[in-house]
């Protein structure tokens, strides 16, 4: 079945200099298992793609329900020398909400997960 | 399977310290702070003013007026809250000091002394050692690279077009302060988390290796140093059902001895705290969870626990903390060349394609002038500046979209020359064409950031009481 990340998921991003984190937190606290298991930090980077120069990294908080996200290289240079309307990442979060998973029928149900359209 | 993101919290029994944000960053609602001291009881009001680019903008003001480069907007913050200081026993903690913190202290001791009474015997705390650019050559000639923690790159590479240099302090001069009977406490570059964390361990008598306390002190700092960030503002989370932002709470920390705390709200305020609002904030700019490094202890976000509380309540508890490092993290800001960013506006029918049109006369018009940037970027907002391919193919019935460019270099005069080659088009390029009304871009001249670590030995902070 075919999940949009933003039914399942709620997000805030930021930066640290030229590199943007996007904090993905699971609208319910069950469904933290679909995004540690289906957004991996490949898929993410394939996402993004070259939207981002350098690599991504990914760090668990299951505590929160959340991934952590790294996005080297995302701000055009970062603070004040990048030109970007989004300079300091601010949305970055929103492009990642963009993400549709392709999650199996028989956990998507058991989870009752909203169906993408 | 992870644990579910609410526990069990423990009882919360005990003493309660109450610790409210009145500002998030310098520019942050000039109504906050006196909201929160009119609001409802609290015992401290934490003040958090600076971002990274800061500190260069006040050390530029401190050369222009050496008894400037601190955050102004803290006068009328402190004019609007004197009663409460005064009267009230409200404490303020408040890293408004930015370069220049004793100017600071001396424009609210003027301030205090005109509006006379009890004002007048204001006993305020001012907490230096932060600032390194005095004494920068000495560090580099002493082995202290400053290295870019970014790139590598020593500083030395840059150092003619150093502006400011400060080292993050932590929380331990802050709480010498309010030992000494401070009713108001003004740093330079304050790490923003001790703000909050400081009030809790002075009144606790929390110790330097009571780790897990520190932590949750920290944490409680990081939630509440954006302001109403975690009350609403900003929130994502079914942002529909907020309530009246136009009225929002900014957020209070109840803290107890044993490190667990609540986040709440003034009753009757707008906005929300809720897991999912504060769960947003404790992500926000957040590096390695496990690692979150600090001068005074290193918290670990994955152990935080949340739980609702009532209504706008959320308990937090279970946080753990490990030692420190070494090293305190520097604030470097130097100049780094100039830019300018122009805007147009076309409209229906095709307006993508006639923004992607116009955008390639003026690149035409500026490689033909042998202009040199390092870098030229062209956005078109309403079709794709934010999200990018992720937007899929613009609509050609998207009403208008926005033309944005703009260049970055080190020739001023390059920079000067391309903000006179946008106005043109409007007569002389691609049709339907609005928008221009502001007048030619700015130049600005870009201060850039170099975070570096330095050896905690070298940092030396005092506390000078006025």
């Amino acid at each position: 079945m075919r999940v949009r990340l933003l039914d399942i998921a709620h997000a805030r991003s930021g930066d640290k200099g030229d590199t943007a984190n996007v904090g993905l937190l699971a609208r319910r606290p069950e469904w933290y298992e679909v995004l540690e298991r289906y957004v991996t930090r490949d898929r993410v980077a394939a996402h993004f793609g070259d939207l981002i120069t350098g690599p991504v990294e990914r760090f668990e908080l299951p505590n929160l329900a959340a991934l952590n996200f790294l996005l080297h290289g995302a701000l055009d240079g970062g603070g004040t020398l990048s030109l970007k309307t989004d300079a300091q990442g601010k949305v970055v979060s929103t492009a990642l909400l963009r993400m549709v998973l392709d999650v199996p029928d028989e956990l998507a149900r058991r989870l009752r997960l909203p169906e993408g359209s | 399977m992870s644990p579910p993101r609410e526990g069990t919290p423990p009882s919360g029994e005990g003493r309660v310290v109450r610790v409210a944000s009145g500002q998030g960053f310098w520019g942050d609602w000039l109504e906050a702070p006196r909201r929160q001291v009119e609001g409802g009881p609290i015992d401290y009001l934490m003040l958090d003013y600076l971002a990274e680019v800061t500190m260069s903008i006040l050390q530029k003001q401190k050369e222009r007026d050496p008894s400037l480069g601190y955050a102004r907007d803290f006068l009328g913050a402190i004019d609007s809250i004197l009663p409460a200081i005064t009267g009230r026993g409200v404490r303020v903690v408040a890293n408004a000091g930015g370069v220049n913190p004793r100017g600071c202290a001396a424009a609210v001791r003027a301030l205090a002394a005109d509006r006379g009474g009890a004002a007048g015997a204001l006993r305020i705390g001012v907490v230096t050692g932060d600032d390194l650019l005095p004494r920068l050559d000495t560090l580099l000639a002493g082995g202290h690279a400053l290295a870019n923690m970014e790139t590598g790159e020593p500083l030395a590479s840059i150092r003619d077009r150093v502006l400011s240099a400060n080292a993050y302090i932590g929380s331990t001069p802050i709480v010498e302060a309010l030992q000494r009977g401070t009713q108001i406490v003004i740093t330079g570059r304050s790490t923003d988390t001790a703000l909050t964390m400081a009030p809790l361990r002075h009144e606790f008598g929390w110790a330097a290796d009571a780790y897990d306390r520190l932590a949750a002190g920290i944490v409680a700092g990081h939630i509440i140093e954006c302001g109403a960030q975690c009350s609403g503002g900003n929130c994502l989370y079914d942002w529909r059902e907020i309530p009246d932002l136009g009225d929002v709470g900014y957020p209070i920390v109840q803290g107890q001895a044993d490190g667990t705390f609540v986040v709440t709200k003034h009753p009757g305020t707008g906005g929300v705290v809720s897991t999912q609002s504060v769960a947003e904030q404790l992500v926000y700019e957040m590096g390695d969870p496990a690692s979150y490094i600090t001068p005074d202890v290193i918290a670990d976000f994955t152990s935080i626990r949340l739980a609702p509380d009532g209504p706008d309540r959320v308990r937090v508890f279970g946080i753990v903390g490990r030692p420190p490092t070494p090293s305190l993290k520097v604030s470097i800001a130097y100049r780094a060349g100039y830019k300018a960013v122009g805007t147009l506006v076309y409209a229906w029918p095709d307006a993508y394609d006639k923004a992607r049109a116009a955008d390639q006369v003026i690149r035409e018009r500026l490689d033909r002038l042998g202009l040199r940037f390092d870098r030229v970027l062209t956005e078109f907002v309403g079709a794709s500046a934010t999200h990018g391919h992720l937007a899929g193919p613009p609509s050609p019935d998207l009403p208008e979209v926005q033309l944005r460019i703009g260049v970055r270099g080190t020739r001023r005069q390059d920079v000067e020359r391309f903000t006179r080659e946008l106005a043109p088009l409007v007569l002389n390029g691609p049709p339907s064409v609005t928008g221009f009304a502001g007048g030619r871009p700015k130049v600005e001249e870009v201060v850039a950031y170099w975070p570096a670590l330095i050896d905690k030995q070298v940092v030396t902070t005092a506390v000078e009481i006025q």
